[in-house]
């Protein structure tokens, strides 16, 4: 009721969820891989392929687990610390999210069982398409939430009833293609690709390191190091305009990336670094090229460009918080292109196998799309602040009555519990990518087998 | 105005279908995990596993529908059920977190399979019984005021809530059980089969603890259950009851397989009919109906749709992931 509850409840939805996207970051992509690579075995009948099918999908077994378990989470979350967002914004939100069930979480655990343990029972076509199905299953996942979430920051198409509810005005087409919807989309499943092959070039590029002729090792690598040199322009492209949809629909948000408390009537500067200072509404020690901030967002140099000094104070996101977050974002992102470019040129020089300098680069990439991720999640999500329905509903109207001391206690619990159950699920992760891929990869474990034959004959002759 | 009122019914049907799923298909996953430590470590506990390893991620995600479902038709409803019952909420998703990992983790890890396996007991009992005292405590009823819950954070405990938080558990190891007599062979069977004779009568008697319990709740129930002409219908579920009881006990001693799986999912339909009639047209008793608690038309429309078309397939794509996986379990290859 306090603002302590309020403050709690806010650290716990920020956990929570930042722990949730770990796993779906890294298992839309890794979907996505294990298609790809099933698609050439059977396509090539290449035994490398359908070896390092195998061995990712032990991988990704234990990623999906941790992401179903944490998702749960997610869809109570809202009714338990949040209930009055939920009954609020419900009619609108519950639907789309009610949809990502339907469409979605049905479609990738009605296959997942297929796809981890059938694959000597159903043949491999339909193994195969069960895979795809999985696959299909996370991409239209990613499309629902991402809808969902971004109606909260670009809410449009509803009315507000006598009960202060948020609902539907008339069709659900712009409610669900809020405006910035497709950037939104475009730019996190392109952040959840380039986070799998980080993953992947950095298992590709350790065991190179130990043995570069492993065929496995040297397929998952050049397999990754394509997909990062082609994903990473892509994302900057992609970052760019999202950024440019959100000044025009959530300016506040820009400003405070920007670090721009002041408005600049002629060319803002790029603040490159700095330290927000929030008392004194500046940043110290800023490192700033001049009017290159216009130039980036408005394709002019001296164009203005508003700063916090127009928003109320009291309606302003934290800045030192989007504004770090952001570049922490960025930098990570030109990293990334970095790396691209480097297994470019090794490629071109034949190098990609050899160069144990570039697999040294893309074992310390690993977690880069991780860390990106969750910064990205931050600058978007705390750059909405103070409203969880941007412009219409403050975060500090719609959290559940709950007293302070319930929230802190689950919280508590969930960072415990998390860092058990998680931590040693990464380390287990961790722990397979350590094993060299080889030639003859077992599936996954509790494989449910039956003896041999397709009838189980035992169990229909006793009923 | 009519219309709406239909609509709702028919979202409260759809949702109760997403719960009854839940129950029971959940319902069987959980009670092994309240079983285990009964099984005997290696092969047994190993059969038993692999017998819901495949489905258990389908089964749960009719949990996630009911969560999601309940928030998009009736907003109202979920924005006061959570809240009122925060800790067994927090309570059945950790315990949910723990026996959901432990799937993968135990084989994963040998030198700490026990840990996980503990994990996987522990887990599944804290979730169920959260879910069956949550139940309780909707059933005996939560405080509103206005568009919010107004009780304290320990409103939910009570004597009736932990019945049916025990009532919950054994009727979910009697589920686990009599999935196991169909799914296994040899020891874990036999041993399944003498759980299951055992939950069997604990699950009667619990099940009959609720049923009278639950008019002295409040008089409303009491109404529900015996008033003239209603009565002539509601005793038919107990007597039904008692019926399916005994067809239950008779499988189990003619040693059929399958048959006490499916005559315990019966058993499971009373129960929750029996719910049904305890709370209809309430979704928080006495103090919200499924009307007050309505999404508007356009928003329980706009997912009819969908579920129309979507749910059936649904259906097919589960049926056809559990046809893939029958027949019995066994152990062998990999770990």
């Amino acid at each position: 009721m306090g603002d302590e509850a309020l403050f709690l409840a806010r650290v716990q939805f920020a956990f929570t969820v930042s722990f949730h996207f770990i796993f779906p970051a890294f298992s839309i992509g890794l979907a996505s891989f294990l298609m790809v690579l099933e698609g050439a075995w059977l396509r090539t009948g290449r035994g490398v392929y359908a070896n390092l099918y195998r061995y990712w999908l032990k991988i990704f077994a234990v990623a999906f687990g941790m992401g179903v378990v944490s998702g749960i989470v997610m869809s109570y979350q809202f009714g338990t610390n949040w209930a009055v967002f939920s009954d609020k914004a419900g009619p609108v939100v519950g639907p789309l999210m009610a949809y990502e069930v339907l469409t979605a979480f049905f479609l990738e655990a009605g296959f997942l069982g297929v796809m981890l343990f059938g694959i000597n029972k159903v043949g491999p076509k339909l193994h195969f398409f069960a895979t795809c199905m999985v696959a299909l299953g996370t991409f239209i996942s990613a499309t629902w939430i991402i809808s969902t979430n971004s109606w909260m920051h670009t809410p449009q198409g509803f009315a507000i009833n006598a009960q202060g509810q948020f609902v539907p005005a008339g069709s659900w087409l712009p409610i669900i293609f809020n405006p910035s919807f497709p950037y939104r989309l475009t730019h996190v499943v392109i952040a959840a690709y380039l986070t799998t092959s980080l993953v992947v070039g950095a298992v590709g590029g350790w065991h190179l390191l130990r043995d570069r002729t492993n065929p496995g090792a040297r397929k998952m690598f050049s397999m990754a190091m394509w997909m990062v040199a082609i994903a990473a322009p892509a994302q900057i492209l992609a970052g760019d305009a999202h950024g440019l949809n959100t000044l025009e629909h959530q300016p506040a948000k820009v400003m405070a990336m920007e670090g721009h408390y002041d408005s600049h009537p002629d060319g803002a500067p790029l603040i490159l670094f700095g330290i927000p200072n929030p008392a004194k509404k500046r940043i110290d020690y800023a490192i700033e090229l001049p009017k290159v901030s216009s130039l980036i967002l408005k394709h002019d140099l001296n164009a203005p460009l508003a700063g916090l000094d127009t928003i109320r104070d009291d309606r302003e996101p934290p800045v030192s918080v989007v504004f770090w977050s952001f570049r922490v974002m960025v930098g990570l992102g030109m990293a990334m292109l970095g790396l691209g470019l480097f297994s470019l040129f090794a490629r071109f020089r034949r190098g990609l196998y050899d160069w144990p300098w570039l697999h040294r680069a893309a074992m310390v990439m690993g977690p880069a799309g991780f860390v990106a991720v969750i910064a990205g999640w931050i600058t978007t999500e705390v750059g909405r602040q103070p409203y969880t329905v941007y412009g219409y509903l403050l975060t500090a109207q719609s959290h559940s009555p709950l007293h302070a001391s319930a929230v802190a206690t689950s919280l508590l619990m969930f960072v415990v519990v998390y860092f058990v159950v998680f931590g040693a699920g990464t380390y287990y992760l961790v722990r397979l990518m350590a094993k060299a891929p080889g030639p003859h990869e077992s599936e996954p474990s509790s494989t449910p087998q039956r003896a041999t034959g397709i009838t189980p004959a035992p169990a229909l002759s006793k009923e | 105005m009519l219309y709406n009122y239909d609509l709702a019914t028919v979202w409260a049907f759809i949702l109760a279908f997403a719960i009854f799923a839940y129950v029971v298909m959940d319902g069987f996953d959980l009670g092994i995990g309240i079983l285990f430590p009964t099984l005997k470590v290696g092969e047994e506990r190993d059969q038993a596993m692999n017998s819901i390893a495949p489905v258990w991620d389908g089964n749960e995600t009719w949990l996630v529908l009911g969560g999601g479902g309940l928030m998009a038709a009736f907003p109202l409803a979920y924005s006061i059920i959570l809240p009122a019952t925060y800790p067994l909420v927090i309570g059945m998703l950790l315990g949910l977190i723990f026996r959901g990992v432990a799937f993968e983790f135990r084989w994963r890890d040998p030198r700490h399979r026990p840990y996980w396996d503990t994990a996987f007991f522990v887990g599944s009992v804290v979730a169920t019984l959260s879910q069956g005292i949550l139940l309780g405590a909707v059933l005996q009823g939560i405080k509103v005021e206005g568009r919010a819950y107004a009780g304290g954070w320990l409103d939910w405990l009570s004597p009736f809530s932990l019945l049916t938080g025990v009532a919950l558990l054994a009727g979910y190891a009697l589920l686990g059980s009599s999935w196991l007599i169909g799914k296994t062979h040899g020891s874990v069977q036999e041993h399944s089969r003498k759980m299951a004779f055992r939950l069997g009568i604990a699950t009667l008697v619990v099940m009959a603890a609720v049923s009278v319990a639950t008019p002295f709740l409040a008089i409303d129930y009491w109404h529900r259950w015996f008033e003239m002409p209603r009565v002539l219908f509601t005793a038919q579920v107990p007597l039904a009851t008692i019926a399916v009881g005994a067809i239950f006990f008779w499988s189990l001693k003619r040693g059929r397989e399958r048959l006490p799986f499916l005559i315990t999912l019966v058993l499971f339909a009373l129960g929750f009919l029996g719910l049904g009639i305890s709370m209809f047209p309430y979704v928080v008793p006495r103090a919200l109906t499924i009307w007050d608690a309505a999404a508007p038309e356009k928003s329980q429309i706009f997912m009819l749709v969908g579920t129309v078309f979507i749910m059936p397939l649904i259906i097919a794509y589960t049926a056809w992931a559990y046809w893939v996986f029958r027949g019995k379990t066994v152990t062998e290859g990999y770990h």
